[in-house]
């Protein structure tokens, strides 16, 4: 299938703003799809609110856009009420970390069988350009005119901390990754994290002097590394690429299943 | 001795009636004076290959079962007041999406943590306006324990019927009371089904197209209509929208299928009520006590009456207004500062003879309470 067949071209023009990174993510994410053979039906795609949780609207699976930060938590609901069901969850930074911060690492420790993506882009685009968890100390945004004093989250190793058993990260420049990585995440059983960085050149872009959508993703190019390469062990400050944490532990519908075998039997 | 003869708690008997009407999925949170219903549950739903999950809070409970009632599963969850104000954001998705799902609030002091381990009613108002923008809504409640089982039971039918979150709200007295219940044999109350498409695969399926009888007949999440659930107004296939049009379509349509059924909707039950010259009303746990004080009083001659509600959103106006027409006085009795009071008195023709009866401090309001109060309203007080 051509990843037209994927969209909803109902929907049609999107909502995102020139140069922004989603449809990166939205366009690799339907590769990986596309490339794993899953049928249309067995997808479901929870979202929340903000630039990324627009995502659902666009793709032509079964598709729960619901209210701010909650999204892991509606998705709990549908993965538990059908585990054979693939759910998929996109995600901003503030949506999973702010308002949902809660929701994600519980669902991170429960190891549930959802795939989070974190779509950061280190700002709150919808409403305009506002410092999130992720835009880290000394960020310009319309809510830290002076300079961000907030310190960030390590997404990769929140989720590890918490329990997700598979962790990824790249970013809109490695588009081919992005395939790659979402392809393994869903792949997984448990719950897993791929963090992309997406750029906003809107907002964080222009709040920050980074400059154009290429010149950002420039940046990705040049501030990022293969996990384990020589060039970390030169310069620190890299942010590693790639799988950064997978383990083998037991998934949470699975482990209901017995709950309810056991209990059955005992009736 | 008859297996269905149980003498159980208030919330056990809310745990029975939501099973035999089909529950199969609970999420929730603990919380008193609510609590039971979840441990019971967590014990009850996988025997019978249901599903049961402890949510980190209420929000993630509503959510939840939410997004299990879209796999087409019959979903519960149930709190108490800190609880109920955590869910009213996902509460009002639901309304807006129009997911089937009950909720349960055994209510306790408020507000804030106020009193976890007392009865109050204080909730009936947050359970017609606690989620923001207009919307129609439907809550029920019960005062013993045959009630609670048939009213559960309704509120599942009215959620399914209705396409609409159903509120349960009870009260601690009746959540932690144990009383005889006589559990009904299976198909002797009936239960209403989910209604599903009759669409078929590939032909263009509107899931938010109303039928002529207004039910929207769903799809289930891995079935093979892939649509759009949103919270945003959408139009007939779920795409967000702010046609004006559509926004005041979907805006009538979500008020106008509760209040243009409230005949439907109204549960209640009356005593003494033909040549009553004094009314109670009254519901939930409060209901008790004025029904006692009318069973004592009619012997004596005093023309006493009650009436019970049980379906509290959307208020029956009509009904009280003519049930009232000739009382030369009216009581409510509640546990809190006047909320139903302030419903009926907008339902009658004269306000002026509409009194409250209540307690507002944590204790059970006695007959001896009401018949305190009643002297007053009766001109023969101190």
């Amino acid at each position: 299938m051509a990843i037209k067949d994927y969209l909803r071209e109902r929907f049609f023009p999107h909502m995102w703003c020139p140069g922004c990174g989603h449809g990166i993510v939205l366009n690799n994410m339907l590769r990986s799809i596309e490339q794993l053979g899953l049928s249309k039906n067995e997808i479901v795609m929870v979202s929340g609110i903000g630039c990324s949780s627009r995502i659902s609207g666009y793709v032509d699976f079964h598709t729960l856009h619901t209210i701010h930060g909650r999204a892991l938590a509606f998705a709990t609901g549908v993965k538990l009420g059908l585990p054979e069901l693939n759910v998929i969850v996109p995600m901003g930074d503030g949506d999973a970390l702010a308002i949902g911060g809660n929701h994600f690492i519980h669902a991170a420790r429960r190891n549930i069988d959802i795939t989070a993506i974190v779509m950061n882009n280190r700002i709150y685009g919808m409403t305009g350009g506002q410092f999130s968890p992720l835009s880290g100390i000394g960020t310009m945004a319309t809510t830290a005119p002076f300079r961000n004093i907030d310190h960030d989250f390590d997404v990769a190793e929140l989720s590890k901390a918490a329990g997700a058993t598979f962790v990824a990260r790249t970013t809109t420049f490695h588009a081919k990754q992005i395939t790659d990585i979402i392809k393994q995440a869903i792949l997984h059983e448990g719950f897993s994290v791929v963090e992309i960085l997406t750029q906003c050149p809107t907002y964080f872009g222009r709040k920050n002097r980074e400059g154009s959508a290429s010149n950002m993703m420039e940046l990705y190019k040049k501030n990022t590394t293969p996990i384990g390469s020589q060039a970390k062990q030169e310069n620190p400050e890299l942010i590693e690429r790639g799988i950064l944490h997978e383990v083998e532990a037991p998934e949470y519908c699975n482990e209901y299943d017995k709950i309810i075998k056991a209990a059955m039997k005992g009736k | 001795m008859d297996p269905n003869i149980k003498f159980i708690q208030g919330n056990e008997v809310c745990v029975e009636a939501a099973l035999y009407a089909g529950l199969n999925f609970f999420a929730g949170y603990p919380i008193t004076p609510s609590t039971e219903i979840a441990e019971h549950l967590a014990q009850k739903l996988p025997e019978q290959g249901g599903k049961f999950i402890q949510m980190e809070d209420e929000i993630a409970s509503m959510a939840a079962i939410i997004g299990a009632s879209l796999t087409g599963k019959k979903v519960m969850t149930a709190t108490s007041g800190p609880g109920f104000s955590l869910m009213q954001e996902a509460l009002g998705y639901a309304i807006m999406t129009e997911i089937p799902c009950v909720i349960v609030n055994v209510m306790r002091g408020g507000p804030s943590t106020g009193l976890p381990t007392s009865v109050g009613q204080g909730d009936v108002m947050q359970a017609r306006w606690g989620t923001h923008g207009d919307h129609g809504i439907i809550a029920l409640t019960a005062s013993n324990h045959q009630d609670v089982f048939s009213i559960t039971i309704d509120a599942f039918n009215l959620a399914e019927t209705y396409r609409t979150p159903v509120i349960l709200l009870f009260d601690e007295v009746v959540g932690h009371m144990r009383e005889k219940l006589v559990v009904p044999e299976p198909g002797e109350i009936p239960i209403v089904e989910r209604l599903r498409t009759s669409v078929k695969g590939g032909v263009d399926y509107h899931p938010y197209l109303p039928r002529e009888d207004g039910r929207l007949p769903m799809s289930d999440f891995g079935g093979v209509h892939r649509y759009n659930v949103t919270g945003l107004y959408h139009d007939m296939w779920g795409f967000p929208s702010n046609n004006p049009s559509v926004v005041q379509g979907l805006h009538r349509h979500l008020n106008d299928k509760i209040t243009n059924n409230v005949n439907q909707i109204s549960r209640y039950k009356e005593y003494y009520l033909e040549d009553a010259e004094c009314i109670l009303i009254s519901y939930g746990s409060a209901a008790r006590s004025a029904l006692h004080v009318v069973q004592e009083r009619r012997p004596r001659g005093e023309k006493l009456g009650l009436l019970e509600l049980q379906t509290l959103w959307p208020f029956p106006y009509q009904m009280i207004k003519e049930k009232c027409e000739n009382a030369k006085s009216i009581a409510v009795v509640e546990l809190n500062a006047g909320q139903v009071l302030r419903a009926v008195k907008r339902a009658v023709n004269d306000p002026e003879k509409v009194f409250l009866a209540n307690r507002i401090d944590g204790v059970f309001i006695t007959p001896v309470d009401i018949r305190n109060m009643l002297r007053f309203v009766q001109g023969r007080g101190a």
